[in-house]
């Protein structure tokens, strides 16, 4: 299948481009940026003029909540929600049911994912088996499988004694452990500790258990040599941790969630269990310093964290409720959103959701993926500057409805989105 | 998410009762004021007006309470509304049917006031933006975040004894950190402008984090009674022991109970308030709770007043409001 | 055809007048009982100025009416206050303008609420017709048409005189 995207604003943050060019894909490669061959006759074309062009998104952690605790037909709903975004590729946790600690469930849900021809799925695998922090999985099986790193989900890993063991191991082979920050005794609260949730009568996740799980990790860096990602989060104290510790040279990436980035402790509002969510959503100075962070590279990815939960785990009282939010169709939105509040540069705003993650993932992508240069996977995504959208929530393709974003403006809509060269999305006739 | 406060209507009138938070002066002085209509109707032969005659009201208690309960019971009654008990524990909920659906239910039985204590902050805003137009929900404690009668009886009970609240100076003191009825009487002193609110207990049961709700933490009772008007103990819960809160009910008695001795730092004509079930040699002692300052007993006499004044100001306007 | 407000001061002599007359004909007895507000003001001047022992009772309407679905509860200037045992009791209810005879229920209402009287009788300054109940009064000074549109009150100023007001209703 040849392609032509023609006319549209090229940006590419792996090559820094930012300029009106033609796209050619060919044989599920970006067979040319500009400069496309005079003899090229594409089967199939798009007249992107007006429009931007980017690499398809890589989204470092979106649920898709199979095996398990699936609603029918979600593995084909989640990801046909992720290329509606403009996300070719996406890390599941392994929190499924079961876990994902046996090569053969990994190999499954890897298979079931390629038939359906929409994103790629790349999954995580558990650090321990059944996440029970105790004995390791057989990290080099899984990783045959597809697994691009091992982690413990929301499963905090009590046992500093255990987790030193599990960062040594991988450190073998130099896989990458992804580790939430979030102290396990410290950490049971619903909402952020602070004024509000005081005043709410919330219980609360102090910043403290942040900080301390965040130096427990670094320490551990150091004696295991262990490569690491942290994952989501939250505070200042946190980000400014990161920094130092990136400063000492040790090996550790982290990103942040959309709803981090956008929200604060207020968007709880009457009690809304839309924004009830882990890590929860702290105070307006910690997520200034976390656009910061982004903005200067502390930072190295933007997450959807999306999880689609229904209204029996939504309707309920807060702290009853499940937490969580359906966010990967406004993974690329909201980047643009934050990039424009904050003055940043699009190609810059858009590397924390193309090379940014794909550096975290490192050699278990292919060359240049999460680009679009010659040569690179034909991950491709088409949107337009907007005016008009807004998120209704009823109206995502995910099954998941609920998003503390609902009514919020949003500045881009994708239009279409190339996987492998294939066309996954199009919206071209809207 | 509503960007209003849910417990208004768009005319501002009060349609749910869920907080203190979100109702100004005027709102709360309007249902004090209604409150004294109602006191009176309790001293009559016949003890009921007919203001809710043929309503619906569903005590729905999550969380158990007996007195509470019965307060509302009897100001509905008072009302002559129907009113229903609702033992959740032994109801479907416990079966695993949702808190809206179990609402659902008897909104289609025809409720007319849901009255509803959880143990889930937040639970009765949940309901309230659930319910039909013509359905009120009265918030009888919801987990630790308000006790909107409880704060309303406390100041009708202080407006009693104490006239105005500009010169008052209110001591609240035990766990306030884990209390509904602390949250809802540090608002509703704040708002009805005491001139100084302050909270006193142990720093695990009154954390610094308490300030930015208006009110002067102290960590010694001296500290917090010195030239007290209004002194309210709360309630201090077994829990507490077990969760590395407070070592002993003894050692809490011996640094913060109410005694007749420490009561002597306040003004010599303060009152006690406490908002019940008391427990004596823990918070307060015999001779504190039994004297002359204590008037726990009035707080539960204004209580049923209260509540009549509440669900009828929720209830009333109905034809009005299609 | 626009109607002026009737000279309250004068009403009110012609009423003491018959309300005197009224309570030597009774053969026990009678309680002056004032409706909230006017009709208690009047009720107070009248235990004054016919020397009857003791305090007129007050009786509010608030509890009993029948708009409070439209109008939620009224506000209540004053309280039902009745410093005589009703049950047996010969009482003489008194308010400013009788006009659809809804207050007159629902005080009546009120009233039993707190015994059986013997006897009830009803004295107003002003009977403006345009009654939607059978209630009567037994005493009127005078009885007058007004507009429906339109509000005819008792107001009591600072020296304590009586003045009738008329306004549009709003």
């Amino acid at each position: 299948m040849k392609t032509l995207i023609h006319g549209g604003r090229v940006l590419c943050p792996a090559s820094g481009l930012d300029q009106v060019a033609d796209v050619a894909l060919a044989d599920g490669q970006v067979l040319a940026v500009g400069q496309v061959p005079s003899g090229f006759t594409p089967d199939q074309q798009l007249n992107a003029s007006g429009a931007w062009v980017l690499p398809g998104l890589i989204d470092l952690c979106a649920r898709l909540r199979e095996p398990g605790q699936e609603h029918e037909g979600m593995l084909e709903s989640e990801l046909a929600a992720a290329v509606c975004g403009g996300v070719t590729r996406l890390v599941c946790p392994p929190d499924t049911d079961p876990v994902l600690d046996e090569p053969g469930l990994v190999d499954m849900l890897r298979f079931r994912a390629a038939q359906l021809r929409l994103a790629h799925v790349h999954p995580q695998g558990a650090l321990t088996r059944g996440l029970q922090g105790q004995a390791l999985t057989e990290m080099a099986e899984l990783s045959e499988s597809g697994c691009v790193g091992f982690g413990q989900a929301e499963h905090a890993l009590r046992d500093t004694l255990v987790l030193q063991r599990a960062m040594q191991y991988a450190a073998t082979y130099g896989f990458t452990v992804w580790l939430r920050a979030q102290d396990a005794w410290l950490g049971g609260g619903v909402a952020a500790s602070g004024p509000l949730a005081t005043r709410m009568g919330l219980s609360g996740v102090p910043v403290v258990a942040e900080v301390i799980a965040l130096h427990t990790i670094t320490e551990l860096m150091r004696v295991t040599g262990a490569r690491v990602h942290v994952c989501r989060l939250s505070s200042a104290a946190g980000v400014e941790l990161v920094r130092q510790a990136k400063a000492q040279g040790l090996p550790l990436t982290c990103d942040i969630s959309v709803h981090n980035l956008h929200l604060c402790d207020h968007d709880l509002g009457y009690f809304d269990s839309r924004a009830h969510l882990q890590p929860p959503l702290r105070q307006a100075s910690d997520r200034e310093a976390l656009a910061n962070a982004l903005a200067d590279g502390t930072v190295d990815a933007l997450v959807s964290d999306h999880n689609p939960l229904d209204a029996n785990a939504k309707h309920l009282p807060f702290a009853e409720s499940e937490p969580g939010a359906t966010a990967i169709e406004l993974l690329l939105p909201l980047a643009v959103k934050w990039a424009q509040a904050h003055n940043v540069p699009l190609t810059h705003a858009l590397a924390r959701v193309t090379t940014g993650p794909a550096a975290v993932l490192g050699g278990t992508l292919p060359a240049l993926a999460g680009s679009l240069q010659p040569g690179a996977p034909a991950h491709v995504c088409v949107c337009r500057p907007s005016q008009q959208a807004t998120v209704v929530g009823a109206h995502l393709r995910s099954q998941g409805k609920f998003t503390p974003f609902e009514g919020a403006a949003l500045p881009v809509q994708v239009v279409a989105t190339w996987v492998d060269g294939h066309l996954a999305f199009d919206d071209t006739q809207h | 998410m509503p960007s209003h406060n849910p417990q208004l209507n768009r005319h501002g009138e009060l349609v749910h009762l869920l907080s203190i938070e979100g109702l100004g002066r005027d709102h709360l002085t309007h249902i004090l004021d209604t409150a004294s209509q109602f006191v009176s109707v309790n001293d009559r032969d016949v003890k009921k007006v007919p203001l809710l005659r043929g309503k619906s009201v569903f005590n729905l208690f999550f969380e158990n309470s007996t007195r509470t309960r019965t307060t509302f019971e009897i100001a509905a009654a008072r009302l002559s509304a129907d009113v229903i008990n609702l033992d959740i524990s032994r109801s479907s909920t416990s079966k695993g049917e949702s808190l809206l659906d179990t609402m659902d239910n008897l909104t289609a039985m025809a409720a007319d006031v849901f009255v509803v204590r959880h143990a889930a902050s937040g639970a009765p805003y949940l309901m309230a933006q659930h319910v039909p137009p013509h359905v009120h929900v009265v918030n009888a404690g919801d987990g630790r975040h308000a006790h909107p009668t409880q704060a309303l009886l406390d100041m009708y009970t202080i407006r009693h004894f104490k006239g105005d609240w500009s010169n008052l100076t209110v001591a609240i003191v035990g766990d306030v950190l884990h209390s509904r009825v602390a949250r809802s009487n540090i608002h509703a002193l704040t708002t009805l402008g005491c001139a100084e609110v302050r909270v006193v207990g142990p720093r695990t049961l009154v954390p610094p984090s308490l300030a930015p709700m208006g009110v002067r933490v102290c960590h010694t009772l001296r500290e917090g009674l010195e030239g007290a008007d209004v002194v309210m103990a709360l309630r201090l819960q077994n829990e507490r022991m077990n969760g590395a809160l407070i070592p002993s009910a003894q050692e809490f008695f011996k640094r913060f109970g109410l005694t007749e001795a420490r009561l002597a730092w306040a003004k010599p004509d303060a009152i006690v308030m406490h908002p019940g079930p008391i427990n004596r040699g823990v918070e307060i002692d015999s001779a504190v709770a039994d004297g002359e300052r204590a008037v726990i007993l009035s707080q539960v006499t204004f209580g049923i007043a209260v509540r009549m004044a509440v669900m009828s100001i929720v209830a009333g306007h109905d034809g009005a409001r299609a | 055809m626009s109607v002026t407000a009737p000279n309250a001061e004068a009403l009110y002599l012609k009423l003491r007048e018959a309300v005197q007359a009224w309570l030597a004909a009774q053969p026990d007895p009678a309680h002056l009982v004032g409706i909230a507000s006017g009709g208690a003001w009047l009720a107070r001047r009248l235990q004054t100025d016919l020397g009857l022992p003791g305090e007129p009772g007050v009786i509010s309407s608030v509890m009993h009416r029948d708009d409070f679905a439209q109008r939620g509860l009224a506000a209540a200037a004053m309280q039902t206050k009745l410093p005589f045992e009703v049950s047996d009791a010969r009482v003489l209810l008194v308010d400013d303008v009788l006009y659809t005879g809804r207050t007159i229920r629902a005080v009546l209402n009120e009233l039993f609420d707190y015994g059986r009287p013997a006897s009830v009788a009803l004295a107003v300054l002003v009977d403006r017709g345009g009654r939607e109940l059978p209630v009567c009064a037994d005493l009127c000074a005078a009885q007058l048409s007004v507009p429906a549109q339109q509000v005819l009150q008792l107001q009591r100023q600072e020296n304590g005189q009586f003045v009738m007001t008329l306004q549009d209703a709003s």
